[in-house]
């Protein structure tokens, strides 16, 4: 596979990463390279994040609830509030039936939350600015919901294409347009969260760049770059708060997609 | 080194800050082509998926079966605890509740008392005054019958004098006018008079 130009590539690569690069930060690079049956599984850095997120997110639930306290702790609260946050999503949106994917629910929430987090740190990779691991959690949870719905329902589960009380006229109309929007959830609940990581954390590059690109002008690009780096600080605590709201939003599509696994009849 | 591709991959992460995959698909500088755009490159993909399988698979268990049931037993043990005290409070506000009707019925109750009382002994009071003031009207009313008797008898013999005074005196009078009287006369003419 590895040709004698890609040293060159390598060259050059390494040279783009010291000038400013918008892209270089989505790379995946392999850390140890394995090879099963002819596909790369290598252990790169964006496996190396998400076993940061799990282990991460997994200890912090882990430790900060080990006490049980009646009276929670600082810790223990956060961990309080984001399982009662989702649980009532999940209420709201499904109902008490719907309690059931409530670890799927949660798993989900914090997953995306944490991963779109930890990306925010300078030289972090951010595993949800890639489309294959955005579209590979929305087809988890559109499987689940095609799933469970044919299992719990069977045929009856197609109602959801049938909306009750549409004249017969219109009906291939309406299953048509119902069949297109079901078939564009899973694209459209991937590519929101992954756009809107990829875009913020090329912008915040972008804005970062001028910064680094004015500050080598002398004195007066100095002067300069305090703008843009005003714009860098405003544009962290703007994707921080759409770091936690794509989790939101994919948490909340969610539930509102098992809602129609549960109950297909609208 | 790099002529076999196994040795390639190895020493990839040697080269620090390197990118392998992104120079696979596309030859030239990758970052600065379309095609060399990370996220649309599938030679990543089989990677990230199974990684992506191993860690939320593993992540879900987890919450699955070790902090979902603890979260869940927490809040339902605080749930419980705090209906058991509310319970436990509106119970001890039932039990203020009655001691304060009860006090509220003993204050009534020794109120009325009280007025009770006080009416009796004013009631008293003025029963006592009343006889008292009856028996010294009767005094007052006897004293002065007697004082009127009293001046009834003087007066009947104050009057019974006034004749004699005047028929004394008109006799005087006439006989300084005429020289004589005629005591019969006069006597006669005072009664008259009188």
């Amino acid at each position: 596979m590895k040709k004698a130009s890609e040293r060159r590539d390598e060259v050059k690569q390494v040279a783009a990463a010291d000038k400013v690069d918008p892209i270089h930060q989505f790379h995946i690079n392999p850390i140890v390279p394995i090879h099963v049956g002819g596909y790369d599984v290598s252990f790169t850095n964006s496996a190396l994040f998400m076993v940061v997120i799990v282990v991460v997110t997994g200890l912090f639930l882990y430790f900060s609830t080990a006490g049980r306290s009646l009276v929670p702790s600082r810790l223990q609260s956060i961990s309080e509030m984001s399982y009662e946050f989702v649980a009532s999503m999940l209420r709201d949106a499904a109902g008490t039936h719907g309690m059931k994917f409530f670890p799927f629910v949660f798993s989900i929430f914090m997953f995306v939350m944490v991963a779109n987090l930890i990306g925010l740190f300078p030289y972090f990779f951010s595993v949800t600015s890639h489309i294959i691991v955005t579209f590979a959690l929305a087809m988890l949870v559109i499987g689940t919901v095609v799933i469970y719905g044919f299992a719990k329902h069977g045929f009856g589960f197609l109602k959801l294409f049938v909306p009750s009380g549409v004249p017969v006229a219109l009906l291939p109309l309406v299953v048509s347009i119902e069949v297109v929007s079901f078939l564009s959830r899973p694209v459209s609940l991937s590519i929101r969260l992954f756009a809107n990581m990829l875009a913020g954390h090329i912008t915040l590059k972008v804005f970062a760049g001028f910064v680094v690109s004015l500050g080598a002008m002398g004195v007066a690009g100095m002067a300069g770059a305090v703008l843009p780096l005003a714009m860098v600080v405003a544009l962290t605590a703007l994707e921080l708060l759409v770091a936690a709201l794509q989790a939101y939003v994919f948490a909340v599509l969610t539930c509102m997609y098992l809602a129609d696994a549960l109950h297909p009849s609208h | 080194m790099f002529v076999t591709p196994a040795y390639g991959q190895e020493a990839a992460p040697a080269s620090a800050g390197a990118d392998t995959h992104a120079g696979t698909q596309v030859p030239g500088n990758a970052a600065h082509e379309g095609g060399g755009f990370p996220p649309f490159d599938p030679a990543t993909f089989a990677s990230q998926l199974v990684w992506l399988a191993i860690t939320f698979g593993l992540f879900y268990v987890f919450l699955k079966r070790v902090i979902v049931p603890r979260l869940g037993t927490i809040l339902d043990t605080r749930a419980g605890r705090i209906q058991q005290d509310l319970d436990q409070a509106a119970k001890l506000k039932g039990e203020a509740d009655a001691a304060v009707a009860a006090y509220e019925q003993e204050l009534s109750e020794a109120k009325a008392r009280a007025n009770a009382i006080g009416q009796q002994s004013r009631d008293e009071a003025k029963a006592e005054a009343e006889t008292a003031r009856k028996a010294v009207e009767a005094e007052l009313e006897k004293k002065l019958g007697a004082a009127e008797s009293r001046i009834a008898t003087i007066k009947a013999g104050a009057m019974k004098d006034v004749g004699a005074i005047a028929e004394s005196t008109a006799s005087a009078i006439v006989e300084q006018l005429v020289g004589k009287a005629d005591k019969t006369a006069i006597a006669a003419a005072v009664k008259s008079a009188g």
